[in-house]
């Protein structure tokens, strides 16, 4: 902090003509090798709803931190209603009136919500007084909460109205959001919304990340474009078309995936009551899940992350393992199979984790092609591995899926994780699967990868491969689906149509299983 | 206040460079540790490290060399491959002994017979024996989810009784006057691994370590077991995906290491100790623990360490005579040895840092 801050600009007036709370003025941060935030200066008005758009490693997170007193700016200056704020840490900034709900929530399963809250606060008031402010913040902003209920039976949507509560209680004059809708169905996100505009309405300035353009578009009143550190642009979202928003954020015009009419062949996968307890004791147990997918088609299953998603990918990959009929492959029970038995009948899987699960990061990417192309690819001969044939097919990858690297020697973790999602689903394309399925393909990925990754699994569909794409995010599934099904608590809903499918009915579709699990407790 | 910040990827330099530099670290602690106990400290390193290679009797010391570092690096290579995967044996000191009892067993069951094949199958019998005696420790793990560590380090003193039952029952030597311990295999050609060329220290246990080395690296960098070994380590999810089976690799990898142990212990009871007697085990399975980590379980590597370890255990024995140093003082200048190494591992993957910034 002893640099000076470097031809302060202007800071650009608020749109609204509401006093300007937030100001920062050219805030620039450099962690070994990268520039994380370079000169980055905007502001924020009072009762604005600001948004922070920008691509994985734009500097997002480096900025809200800062702000958030989590780390130092090497230079630049910052302004809260007109005083200098230089937060040395975030107790600093909650004193300043600066509030924070992150993506992960810091909660205790095992207390309930007012305990909870009071754990985050410096001077927690007594417990009588704290539920009875807790239920009229709740009422007051529209957040359904019970503060004598246990944070461990609470949806996901419920915590996080637990986390904005806990910052609303400090009387924030600024919030920071970040990504808060990721886990949420779109009628939870709508509550999220009514509450942020009565906040807004109240004066609160609102602070919000995202990569979902359309939700930026309708919420917000200004925005801010992160790219490599800079700002590459300020606007008004509500002015501009999703595409603009993205392009802004790339830098390139962006490929929009595009589907071609094919008709459906055989059933190619087949689930047939396919029960599964969990391996962790904070699994999901899967119940009793029906389905098939023909050869051609794209089936997406959408629903919150941690409903069984992973359980259901380790089930088609073979890593755990069920009754033998209960996964049907072109008509042959593969269900007691493992994940190399598998994949010799061309069934294959990319899992969600990118660094530990689908790639070991510390080992290269020749040997991260190995690892699950040894088989299909002949890249061993009696045990021993055959070096060059498996770095020329990791050469492959790199070229066809156009992965940044320097080259297939490089470790997997030195990879972005848009670069090293790109590879390990190539990985598996290249193969030419007949099943693939995907959990979370573009999940962290910059809008670009995402899109080319979109791409490919519809090529790969296109040439009579069934694909599952198991998903959190409902735009990707309406964009790339054939048919869509809800996974939620372990189960899934019937398969329907995407085209004849609504963004309302999708979220019913989601809490359906909510309803379902109420019947059976009373059954 | 310094700090440690991860690499964005190890650096290789680092990574060559942490062994010399934890050598060099033992050398400047250890001189300080003689100097406490009153001896010369620049004069006992110089014992230490100089004296076995390059003294006036260096051409005693140098085969004496190969004959300590060979069992050190046949047992660690085994311990290496363990270690990577993360299936910790730490019992390797009880394997050699069983695979010593087995091997000599075979032979003292055919003496005083002449028969070509007595010494290769007391190979197999001591092969054997090691991977009998670690298959204990690993069927728990894998049936039971016991720890590894634990019930192998306690085989180790199960096999310590049986070594001093049998040198007083089993195997005791009936020309012996009644003193424990089995015939002497030193005199039982078909049964001995003797000097195979004069004045070398070079016996069968020196060739099989060298061959240990080339086929664990073999099998590390261009064998698909080698490969699940390593990944099964560094991402076990990713190893579950990639279809490797976790079980059956904590038994090859108990396997190979109980395996290399025994037949270590097998060729010091027929070559430098002749013998099975009650202090046959000296600890070397415990000392190759060092040399696993010191040569960064990597094949050459642990050749290199398990020549540093023989040098100070040689060396040490030099400086125990001639400056009356205590034998705890040398165990303690190897524990360092393998304190430092650790310590310096870490800079491969990380670097310091000072300076103020983002202080909290």
């Amino acid at each position: 902090m002893t640099a000076p801050p470097e031809t302060p600009e202007t800071p650009p007036a608020a749109a609204n003509g509401a006093p300007v709370l937030l100001t920062v003025d050219g805030l620039t941060k450099t962690y070994p090798g990268v520039l994380a935030n370079d000169h980055v200066s905007f502001s924020i008005a009072e009762g604005e709803i600001h948004a922070l758009l920008g691509e994985n490693g734009a500097g997002k997170s480096t900025l809200v931190k800062m702000i958030y007193g989590l780390v130092r700016p090497d230079s630049g200056a910052m302004t809260l209603r007109g005083h200098p704020f230089a937060p040395s840490e975030p107790r600093a900034a909650r004193a300043a009136g600066v509030a924070m709900v992150f993506q992960h929530f810091s909660l205790f399963d095992a207390l309930n919500v007012a305990e909870n809250v009071a754990l985050g606060m410096e001077n927690p008031p007594g417990r009588g007084a704290l539920a009875g402010r807790i239920r009229e913040m709740s009422e007051n902003y529209g957040l359904p909460l019970d503060p004598h209920a246990l944070v461990g039976n609470l949806s996901a949507g419920e915590r996080q109205r637990v986390e904005i509560i806990r910052c609303l209680l400090q009387e924030p004059k600024l919030l920071i959001m970040d990504e808060p809708t990721s886990v949420l169905t779109p009628q939870e996100t709508a509550i999220l919304f009514a509450t942020l505009r009565t906040l807004s309405a109240e004066g609160v300035a609102i602070l919000y990340i995202s990569h979902k353009l359309e939700e930026i578009r309708t919420l917000c009143d200004g925005a801010t474009i992160l790219r490599q550190g800079k700002v590459a642009a300020t606007c008004d979202p509500r002015g501009k078309s999703a595409r603009e928003l993205a392009e802004m954020m790339v830098g390139q015009a962006l490929h929009v995936p595009a589907r071609t009419g094919r008709e459906a062949g055989p059933v190619a996968l087949a689930l047939r009551d396919l029960n599964l307890s969990p391996a962790t004791p904070f699994g999901t147990a899967l119940k009793a899940l029906c389905l098939e997918v023909r050869a051609g088609e794209v089936l997406g299953i959408g629903g919150v992350a941690g409903n069984g998603q992973d359980e259901l990918l380790s089930a088609l990959s073979g890593e755990s393992t069920t009754a033998p009929d209960a996964v049907v492959v072109n008509g042959a029970p593969v269900g007691h199979l493992g994940p190399n038995a598998r994949r010799r009948l061309a069934v294959l899987a990319t899992p969600e984790e990118r660094l530990g699960h689908a790639a070991a990061p510390d080992m290269s990417l020749t040997e991260n092609a190995l690892m699950t192309a040894a088989i299909r690819c002949n890249l061993t001969d009696r045990g021993f591995l055959n070096r060059p044939a498996a770095e020329e097919f990791a050469r492959r990858i790199i070229a066809a899926f156009d992965v940044r690297t320097p080259g297939a020697g490089n470790p997997a973790r030195s990879l972005s994780g848009g670069n090293l999602q790109k590879f390990v689903v190539g990985r598996e394309i290249l193969q030419a699967p007949d099943v693939l399925v995907v959990n979370q393909p573009t999940w962290g990925v910059d809008a670009a990868a995402a899109a080319a990754i979109r791409q490919a699994l519809l090529d790969l569909a296109a040439n009579g491969a069934a694909v599952v794409v198991i998903s959190q995010d409902l735009d990707e599934l309406m964009t790339i689906s054939d048919r869509f099904a809800a996974l939620n608590e372990g189960r899934l809903s019937a398969p329907r149509p995407t085209r004849e499918l609504s963004i309302d009915e999708i979220g019913l579709m989601l809490g359906g299983a909510h309803d379902m699990e109420v019947a059976h407790a009373e059954a | 206040m310094p700090r440690l910040e991860k690499r964005p990827r190890p650096s290789l330099a680092w990574a060559m460079a942490a062994p010399v530099l934890a050598v060099v670290a033992t050398m400047i602690a250890g001189g300080l540790l003689f100097a406490a106990l009153g001896k010369p400290p620049i004069g006992a390193i110089r014992t230490i490290f100089w004296e076995p290679l390059f003294s006036e009797f260096a051409w005693y010391y140098r085969p004496q060399l190969l004959i300590k570092a060979a069992p050190l690096v046949l047992i660690a290579i085994g311990l290496s491959l363990g270690f990577r995967a993360g299936v910790w044996n730490i019992g390797a000191e009880g394997q050699y002994i069983i695979g010593a009892i087995f091997g000599a067993g075979v032979a003292l069951a055919f003496y005083p017979a002449d028969f070509w094949f007595i010494f290769p199958l007391m190979i197999l019998a001591a092969v054997a024996g090691g991977i009998l005696w670690a298959m204990i420790p690993a069927l728990l793990r894998v049936r039971f989810g016991t720890n590894e560590i634990l019930v192998s380090l306690m085989l180790v003193y199960v096999a310590e009784h049986i070594l001093s039952s049998v040198s007083f029952g089993l195997l005791r030597n009936p020309e012996g006057h009644g003193f424990p311990g089995s015939r002497n295999l030193q005199h039982y050609p078909p049964a001995s691994n003797p000097e195979l060329w004069a004045g070398t220290g070079i016996h069968w246990g020196v060739i099989a370590a060298v061959i240990a080395v080339i086929a664990a690296y073999i099998l590390l960098n261009r064998h698909i077991l080698g490969y699940q070994i390593r990944l099964i380590g560094q991402a076990p999810r990713a190893a579950r995906f990639a279809g490797v089976r976790p079980n059956l690799l904590i038994i090859a990898c108990m396997g190979i290491s109980g395996g290399l142990a025994g037949v270590a212990g097998l060729f010091e009871v027929s070559g430098p100790m002749g013998q099975i007697s009650v202090d046959f085990n000296q600890g070397l399975g415990f000392t190759a623990i060092i040399v696993a980590f010191l040569g960064r379980l990597h094949p050459g590597g642990i050749l290199l360490a398990g020549f540093l370890l023989a040098l100070t255990s040689v060396g040490g024995e030099i400086a125990q005579s001639s400056l009356g140093l205590p034998a705890a003082s040398i165990k303690a200048f190897q524990g360092m040895l393998l304190f430092f190494i650790l310590a310096t591992d870490m800079l491969s993957n990380y670097r310091i840092r000072t300076g103020g910034r983002g202080a909290a």
